[in-house]
């Protein structure tokens, strides 16, 4: 059986603001190239963090809908 | 140094224009490319007669395909010419790949020992159609191999072809049972019949060149993003006999592709890579890559294979050795319909397990060559993001894509396998595992020298192998041959029984010996109803 695949619980133990600062905090002082380079090595690596295929499709998937 | 000389091969009056004896062929095969040759080859294995119509007189000018993979070997091997090859040829099995100036990683293909034919080997593609056409020569009675004899014309028949060729004498007709268009990526046949190639094309150019120098490069492929030598672009080097390096290198979209070819910019460009060694252009040419297949490769009489039925960018080398397993999957199930002893329902499977395979060989190039060019801003942006990222973390590197070298497909789970059961070993779809045996006269050979162009049961350990009419038997173990290095067992498993296809693929296994199982799993991998079987028995 497909377990569905759930992207919304909240992982992060109530440090959301220090990972999103972190995230904010590394892209400060980039222009635009720099920027978006920077973000495609973070999605590369954690991609490869997250260790589940599927999850990071279905991740895709969900930011790819607007 | 030797380099190879072209020679035409002979035109011959056709008999069907000299007044000689004709009859109707079985086989009539369009192309003597390597992928015509090839099939030519099997079937005369398999004992059935061939005409080869080839609209030229001699080998592919310039290398063209060089890098022949492991299964393709094999293949060769099964077909007479493949330790020849693997003389010849440069063997290798490392890549390196670099980023600008620095290597960010390196590959090897075949880690382990034990297998005949080596992960891959660089042969030119005109050494390949040479000893092709040479191994023709040894089925005099069976192939008539007709140069400068090109099809304009195919006329569909309910049992059968007649085919409309034109020679230096005039034209003639051919009628054949079954014909088999080879004749590549501009195929004649399937504009004949009117088929869609439908696919990806992409826009870049690459410069493609074979230039002999003296030099003491690796036997390694070398790939480049980026290099200092040629910014922004991709780059290659591979080594041939006969002092000869394929050097490829990307020209972006907007390269002119006839200015590109002339001596004046070529040589400065393979001067940055060579840096100041003396050498010679041997062949240049600028190419475009497509992915395309045919929709179906099977249209009653007349059958798709090699370049005609599907094309492929050539990063990971899947055009040729695609289809050299194109013709191993089809020439023992036409011989065996032609013989009668399967229906032609059994050709449906060649649909089922080379389109799998053809899909499987479009997505691999057809990714490699998005890696390579990427088509939008963000495709550069993650491409190079990957590439950086891979110098110190493992997972990238497998990211980063300059071909996915040519593997062979696996069929398991198609129509002509038997599942299960699940042991130790080689699943059934999987081409059956190498390794080396001992007779018992003690002569050393491999596994795979004693397995193809039959269904075979392969026995292993104690296991019983039951008579089965129509099914060979080869025994390791007690009563067959040694496994001296163990190989076959850790390879293959104990006490386990595989039916092995006339292509060396498993079609089915068991840790049980039950004729009644095996005669099952026989049938199934021919189409045959098992009732009628029996009503036959
Ligand atoms: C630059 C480059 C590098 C490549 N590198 C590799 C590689 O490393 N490894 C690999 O596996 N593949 C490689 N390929 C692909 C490989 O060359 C092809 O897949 C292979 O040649 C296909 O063989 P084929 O026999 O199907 O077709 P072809 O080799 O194209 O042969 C077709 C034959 O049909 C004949 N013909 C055509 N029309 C007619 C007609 N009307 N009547 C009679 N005869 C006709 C032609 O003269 C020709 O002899 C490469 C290709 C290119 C261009």
């Amino acid at each position: 059986m497909m377990v569905p695949i759930d992207l919304s619980t909240d992982r992060l133990g109530g440090r959301s603001d220090d990972v999103y600062a972190a995230l904010l905090h590394a892209h400060e002082g980039l222009d635009p190239d720099a920027s978006a380079a920077l973000n495609a090595r973070l999605i590369l690596i954690l991609t490869n963090l997250a260790g589940d295929p599927d999850a990071v499709i279905a991740a895709i998937a969900a930011a790819a809908k607007r | 140094m030797a380099r190879f000389a072209y020679a035409p091969f002979p035109y011959r009056t056709p008999p069907e224009l000299s007044g000689g004896r004709t009859g109707p062929a079985p086989m009539a095969i369009v192309g003597a490319g390597p992928v015509g040759l090839a099939a030519a080859i099997d079937l005369a294995l398999h004992g059935v007669k061939v005409v080869i119509l080839d609209d030229n007189d001699t080998v592919s000018t310039g290398s063209r395909a060089i890098c022949w993979s492991k299964r393709s070997l094999e293949i060769f091997d099964r077909l007479g010419i493949g330790e020849r090859m693997v003389a010849k040829g440069v063997t290798w099995q490392v890549g390196r790949l670099f980023h600008r100036d620095r290597e960010i990683y390196a590959f090897d293909l075949l880690p382990e020992q034990g297998h005949k034919m080596p992960a891959f080997i660089n042969l030119q593609q005109y050494y390949v159609e040479h000893y092709l056409v040479e191994r023709c020569a040894d089925f005099p009675d069976l192939i008539d191999l007709r140069w400068k004899n090109k099809l304009i014309g195919v006329a569909r028949r309910k049992d059968g072809v007649v085919a409309s060729v034109e020679t230096p004498d005039g034209t003639y007709d051919l009628a054949a049972d079954w014909l088999i268009a080879c004749d590549g990526a501009r195929s004649r046949t399937r504009e004949l019949l009117g088929l869609d190639f439908a696919g990806q094309v992409f826009e870049d150019r690459f410069l493609i060149a074979d230039v002999e120098m003296t030099a003491e490069f690796p036997s390694e492929r070398w790939f480049w993003f980026d290099p200092p030598f040629h910014q922004g672009q991709s780059a290659l080097l591979h080594k041939q006999p006969d002092h000869i390096y394929r050097i490829d290198l990307q020209l972006g979209r907007d390269a002119d592709p006839e200015e590109e070819k002339k001596p004046e910019l070529v040589i400065p460009r393979i001067q940055a890579i060579v840096g100041d060694r003396e050498f010679s252009l041997d062949w240049v040419s600028v190419y475009t890559f497509q992915c395309r297949r045919l929709d179906r490769f099977v249209h009653d009489r007349v059958i798709f294979a090699g370049d005609a039925a599907h094309v492929v960018s050539p990063f990971g080398a899947r055009g040729g050795n695609g289809g050299i397993q194109d013709v191993d999957n089809l020439a023992w199930k036409l011989a065996m319909v032609i013989h009668g002893n399967a229906d032609a329902a059994l050709l449906a499977s060649y649909d089922e397990e080379r389109i799998r395979a053809a899909d499987e060989n479009i997505r691999h190039s057809a990714r490699a060559t998005n890696f390579m060019t990427p088509k939008s801003d963000m495709e550069r942006i993650f491409r190079n993001a990957a590439i950086e990222l891979a110098a110190d973390h493992g997972f990238a590197r497998r990211m980063v894509n300059s071909g996915r070298l040519s593997l062979p497909c696996s069929l398991a789970g198609l129509s002509l396998q038997t599942d299960g059961p699940d042991c130790a070993g080689a699943a059934p779809g999987l081409v059956c595992p190498d390794a080396p045996v001992t007779g018992a006269d003690g002569r050393n050979s491999y596994l795979l020298d004693h397995l193809g162009g039959s269904f075979t049961l392969l026995a292993i350990g104690d296991i019983e192998a039951p008579s089965i009419p129509g099914l060979d038997i080869v025994r390791v173990g007690k009563r067959g041959f040694a496994d001296p290095e163990g190989l076959v067992a850790a390879r293959l498993g104990r006490d386990v029984l595989y039916l092995v296809r006339p292509d060396q693929h498993i079609a089915a296994r068991f840790v049980a010996s039950t004729p009644e199982g095996i005669a099952a799993a026989f049938a199934r991998a021919i189409r045959m109803n098992p009732k009628r079987t029996e009503a036959a028995a």
